[in-house]
C-alpha cells in the first residue's frame, strides 16, 4: 500500500520534471511569440486564446517569457551544480583519502564556510564584477559545494577501509590506480544524488538574486526577474505574478520529491 | 566544556577575520568605484573625494585602518548616504530585520516541531500523509513567492493587514510568516525523521512496556532527544533567514538592514556594504556558536566524542 503510494508520488514528480524540461526546451520554439517581442497595443492583457498566460506591461507574452525564464533558471542551476560537483568531489575525496591533519584542516574550512552568508557573498561578487551570467553560476556553485564535499569525504572514509582496498594495496596497486578504479566508482553515485539535492537550493538562490535586480538582467530573463516584474503589476494584472511563481513552485516541488526519493534510496548504503 | 567553548570562540574569531578580510579585498580589487558616474568629474575633485574617504592610500594601510576602526566599533561614514555613519544606518535598520527574523524563527519552531512530532507519532496514518505532504509543499514555497501572494491576498483583496511599511506591529505579521514557511517545513521534516528514529529505540520500548502514557512518553523521552537535530539545523538556518530577509524587506518595503545592504551593493557604497557584511557574518557566527555550545551541552554522545577528539 505504502510503496505503491510512494511510487505514484515519484512517478508524478518525474512526469512533472520531464514536462517542465520539454516545455522549457521546446515551448519557446513552438509558440508564435518571441519572449522579448514588445507589443504596445496589447499591454497587460488578461489570459486569452491568443496569449494563454496574458501579456506583461510591455505587451510581451507571459507564457513564452515564463518558459524562457524557466529555461535560464534551470541552466544556471545545472551549471552551478556542476561547478559545486567539480569542487566538492575532489575536495571531499582528498580530505577522506589523505586523512590526518590535512583532513581536519580541509573540513574546518568547510565548517567555517557553513557559517557564511552565502547569498551575500554571491551578491558581492555579482555586483563587483558586473552582472554576467557566468559569474552568477560560478559564484553560486562556488558557495554550494559544502554538502557534497562532506558526503564524499564520509563515503571515501568508508570505502578506504574496505577489504578490497586492502587487497589491492597488498597486491601492490598504485594509489592513483586505487582511487581511479576502486574509490571513485564507489562514491560517484552518492555524489550525484547530493548534487541533485543542491539544485532546488540553487534555483531559489538565483531567483532571490535576480528578484533583487542583482542577477539576470533585461533583455535576458529568469523566474526571479519575472516574479519581480509580476510583483510590480500584481494589483492590476495578477497573472503576471501567478504564472511564473506557479511554475517555480511546481518545479521546486518536483525536484524536492525526486531528491527525497533518491536520498532515501541511498541512505541504506550510507549507514553501512 | 570550557575547553570546547574556548576552541569554538577562537574558531569563530578566525572565521570572522577571514570573512572581513576577503570581503574587504574583493571590494577594493573590483573594477569601478563609488564615484564613477555618467559624467567624468574633474580629476582634482575626484582626488579630493578619494582623499576625504582615505581611498587614495595604499591598500594595506586602508585595510589596517579599517580593522583598527572595526576593533573600536567604528564602521566609518557611509559614502552614499551623506551625513550618516554606517553605524547609524545599521542602528536604524538592524532592529527591524532582527525582529522579523526572530519572529520568523519562533513561528517556524512553533509550527514545525508539533507538526513533525504529530506526524511521527501517527506514522503512516492519513494524518501523517497530510502533514508530510504539506511539509513537502512548504519547502517549495520560498518567500519570493509567498511574499507577493500574501500582499495580494491579505492586504489588497481582504484588506486585513497592511501591505508594507512599518506603521504598526501588524506590519510585521505577513513578512514574518512568509519568511517562516520554508523553515517551518524544514524543521517539521527533520523533527518527523528524528522522532521516528527515537521511537524505534530500546529505551522507548522499555518506557512503553512500563505502561507510560503517550503524552508523558512524548514529553519526557522522545522529544528531548528528537530535538537535537532541529537544534543543529538552527545554525545554518540563520544564513538562509538572512537571504530571505533581503527579499522580504524588498517585497514589504520594510526599512531594514537588508534594503540598505542591497542599495549599498548596487551603488558601491563600500563602507555600507562592509558594514552589512560585518553585521551579517557576526550574527551568523554568533548563532552558530550558541547552537554548537547548546548541542555540546545537550548531546552526551557528542560531548564524549568531542572531548576525546580535543585530547
Amino acid at each position: 500500500m505504502k510503496s505503491t503510494k510512494q511510487g505514484f508520488g515519484l512517478r508524478l514528480a518525474l512526469g512533472t520534471l520531464v514536462c517542465v524540461l520539454v516545455l522549457v526546451v521546446l515551448g519557446p520554439m513552438v509558440l508564435p511569440w518571441e519572449y522579448q517581442e514588445i507589443d504596445w497595443d496589447n499591454i497587460n492583457q488578461a489570459p486569452s486564446m491568443d496569449h494563454w498566460f496574458g501579456t506583461d506591461a510591455s505587451g510581451r507574452d507571459v507564457l513564452t517569457r515564463t518558459l524562457v525564464g524557466g529555461r535560464v533558471s534551470l541552466i544556471v542551476a545545472l551549471l552551478a551544480t556542476c561547478v559545486s560537483f567539480l569542487i566538492g568531489v575532489p575536495w571531499g575525496a582528498t580530505a577522506g583519502l589523505v586523512g590526518g591533519r590535512a583532513d581536519q584542516f580541509m573540513m574546518r574550512i568547510v565548517d567555517g564556510m557553513y557559517a557564511l552568508p552565502f547569498v551575500l557573498i554571491v551578491i558581492l561578487l555579482v555586483v563587483l564584477f558586473g552582472r554576467n551570467v557566468y559569474l552568477l553560476f560560478v559564484g553560486l556553485g562556488a558557495v554550494s559545494w559544502l554538502d557534497i564535499s562532506r558526503i564524499v569525504r564520509g563515503q571515501t572514509l568508508v570505502v578506504r577501509n574496505e577489504q578490497y582496498i586492502l587487497a589491492a594495496n597488498a597486491l601492490g596497486a598504485s594509489q592513483v590506480w586505487i582511487v581511479w578504479k576502486h574509490v571513485l566508482p564507489n562514491i560517484i553515485g552518492t555524489a550525484f544524488v547530493y548534487a541533485t539535492l543542491t539544485i532546488p537550493g540553487v534555483i531559489i538562490a538565483e531567483s532571490f538574486i535576480s528578484f533583487l535586480g542583482l542577477g539576470i538582467q533585461e533583455p535576458q530573463t529568469s523566474l526571479g526577474v519575472l516574479i519581480a516584474d509580476g510583483t510590480k503589476e500584481m494589483h492590476s494584472s495578477p497573472w503576471q505574478l501567478a504564472f511564473p511563481a506557479g511554475f517555480l513552485v511546481i518545479t521546486l516541488l518536483a525536484l524536492n520529491k525526486v531528491g527525497d526519493v533518491l536520498r532515501d534510496s541511498i541512505s541504506g548504503t550510507m549507514e553501512r | 566544556m570550557a575547553r570546547f567553548v574556548l576552541r569554538r570562540i577562537a574558531f569563530m574569531l578566525i572565521t570572522f577575520w577571514v570573512v572581513i578580510s576577503v570581503a574587504f579585498l574583493l571590494l577594493r580589487l573590483a573594477p569601478g568605484g563609488p564615484f564613477d558616474g555618467d559624467r567624468r568629474m574633474p580629476p582634482e575633485v575626484e582626488a579630493n573625494l578619494l582623499n576625504a574617504y582615505n581611498l587614495d592610500e595604499p591598500l594595506y594601510i586602508q585595510y589596517g585602518r579599517y580593522v583598527w576602526d572595526l576593533l573600536r566599533f567604528d564602521l566609518g561614514p557611509s559614502i552614499k548616504h551623506h551625513d550618516f555613519t554606517v553605524s547609524e544606518l545599521i542602528a536604524a535598520g538592524l532592529p527591524v530585520s532582527l525582529t522579523v527574523g526572530a519572529l520568523a524563527l519562533v513561528i517556524a519552531l512553533v509550527l514545525g516541531v508539533p507538526i513533525g512530532s504529530i506526524a511521527a507519532f501517527r506514522h503512516n496514518s492519513w494524518l501523517d500523509n497530510c502533514l508530510s505532504s504539506s511539509t513537502t509543499f512548504g519547502l517549495a514555497l520560498p518567500p519570493i513567492v509567498t511574499g507577493p501572494l500574501f500582499v495580494l491576498l491579505f492586504a489588497v483583496m481582504l484588506q486585513w493587514l497592511p501591505a508594507g511599511g512599518m506603521d504598526s506591529a501588524s506590519s510585521l505579521i505577513l513578512p514574518s510568516i512568509a519568511l517562516a514557511i520554508p523553515h517551518a517545513a524544514a524543521i517539521a521534516k527533520l523533527m518527523r525523521g528524528s522522532c521516528i528514529d527515537t521511537l524505534g529505540q530500546n529505551h522507548i520500548l522499555t518506557a512503553r512496556s512500563k505502561g507510560l502514557n503517550s503524552v508523558r512518553l512524548a514529553i519526557h523521552h522522545v522529544l528531548p532527544s528528537a530535538m537535537i537535530p532541529v537544534l543543529s539545523f538552527l545554525g545554518p538556518a540563520a544564513a538562509t533567514l538572512i537571504a530571505g530577509s533581503l527579499v522580504i524587506e524588498e517585497v514589504f518595503s520594510l526599512p531594514g538592514l537588508g534594503r540598505y545592504f542591497v542599495q549599498g551593493a548596487l551603488n558601491r557604497d563600500y563602507t555600507l556594504v562592509m558594514g552589512g557584511v560585518v553585521v551579517y557574518a557576526g550574527l551568523i557566527l554568533l548563532l552558530n556558536f550558541v547552537v554548537d555550545t547548546l548541542y555540546f551541552r545537550f548531546d552526551p554522545r557528542i560531548r564524549s566524542q568531542k572531548q576525546s577528539e580535543a585530547l
